[in-house]
């Protein structure tokens, strides 16, 4: 493909249409749906219906084994928060348990362009992002619960995401197939 | 900067999600209810192209304009160029993209062919979108007649 009459960066355009497109979405669901908590829930649900294809994705590019351990796991998903949204976000506030853990995100391009009215400040605007970790994990036998702690767009200084591990998916036979 | 794939994700989403709700709305209805798709998709084109459009200086005129859509517009959102613009000079302009995006991961031939309007539908409304920012009024269809080629067509709406 030629590049003669290249003006554009591409990589930041490409970046700009996705949060330009994930604003549209959003605000045509907050018109579909006028309730701030149904729209965060359908966000998340959006989320892991990309999630669920996302790891694919992920694993056939960048050729990655099995986890050891939840530390393992981590660092796997920064690595692919890199990777898809191309931010690296901190890995920290590990529970004592070693079961829980944020990602902390220095800026989010999903709410670059973005800020909420007043009147959606309980909507959960970035929910896409755990539905994508809790479809991910899934599909590698995680079963996780995500949430958001804190939220850049309601003027906390980053945006900081917790992760819960609640157990490991065995593989099971789908039910009448023995 | 977000990775090209997630772009692919969430477009398959956004489609999903606006059928899933035209469906809710009315159970009935024969042919499915893609306008919101195309709204969503004019919005992104509109604020797309006044971002991309900033630093540049003024078109010169109609035809002008959709060189761009179809060189650097193109290029931006779909990794390639438009493969054949026709005009008839009278405001009716064909673009023609011979492995269009959208379509590029669905198998070719006729099997899939009555959803094809699904995955054109949002870029329809990005072209709309874009060209309503730069001062141009159109109609936007789509014609798919074997995958992944697709043609746009345009209707300039002069009044």
């Amino acid at each position: 493909m030629s590049r003669s009459s290249s003006r554009i960066d591409t990589k930041k355009v490409n970046s700009e249409l996705v949060t330009l497109t994930y604003g549209a979405l959003v605000a045509q669901m907050i018109k579909d749906l006028d309730n701030a908590d149904d729209v965060s829930k359908q966000l998340e649900r959006l989320g892991y219906n990309m999630g669920i294809r996302i790891v694919e994705d992920f694993l056939s590019k960048t050729g990655s084994g099995r986890c050891l351990d939840l530390k393992d796991t981590a660092d796997k998903v920064q690595m692919a928060f890199k990777m898809y949204l191309g931010v690296q976000p901190n890995v920290a506030n590990w529970s004592a348990a070693g079961d829980e853990f944020s990602f902390i995100l220095d800026s989010n391009p999903l709410t670059e362009l973005v800020e909420l009215p007043d009147d959606l400040k309980n909507l959960k605007y970035c929910n896409i992002i755990c539905g994508v970790l809790r479809g991910a994990l899934e599909m590698v036998h995680l079963d996780v619960q995500s949430w958001i702690v804190q939220d850049q767009l309601k003027g906390d200084s980053n945006t900081e995401i917790r992760l819960k591990f609640i157990r490991r998916l065995e593989d099971s036979i789908p039910a009448g197939e023995d | 900067m977000a990775d090209e794939t997630v772009f692919d994700f969430l477009h398959s989403e956004l489609v999903n999600y606006v059928i899933e709700q035209s469906e809710l709305k009315n159970k009935d209805a024969k042919d499915e209810d893609l306008s919101n798709l195309e709204y969503l998709g004019f919005s992104t084109g509109y604020r797309m192209i006044e971002r991309l459009t900033k630093e540049m200086p003024r078109f010169k005129d109609e035809l002008d304009t959709m060189k761009f859509i179809c060189t650097d517009f193109w290029t931006a959102i779909y990794r390639k160029q438009i493969d054949n613009l026709r005009t008839n000079h009278q405001g009716v302009y064909v673009l023609q993209d011979n492995g269009f995006r959208f379509l590029n991961n669905i198998s070719n031939g006729k099997q899939y062919l009555e959803l094809a309007p699904r995955y054109v539908t949002f870029t329809c409304g990005v072209v709309r979108g874009g060209l309503a920012n730069l001062g141009i009024n159109s109609l936007v269809t789509a014609e798919v007649q074997s995958m992944p080629s697709c043609k746009f067509h345009i209707q300039v709406q002069r009044s």
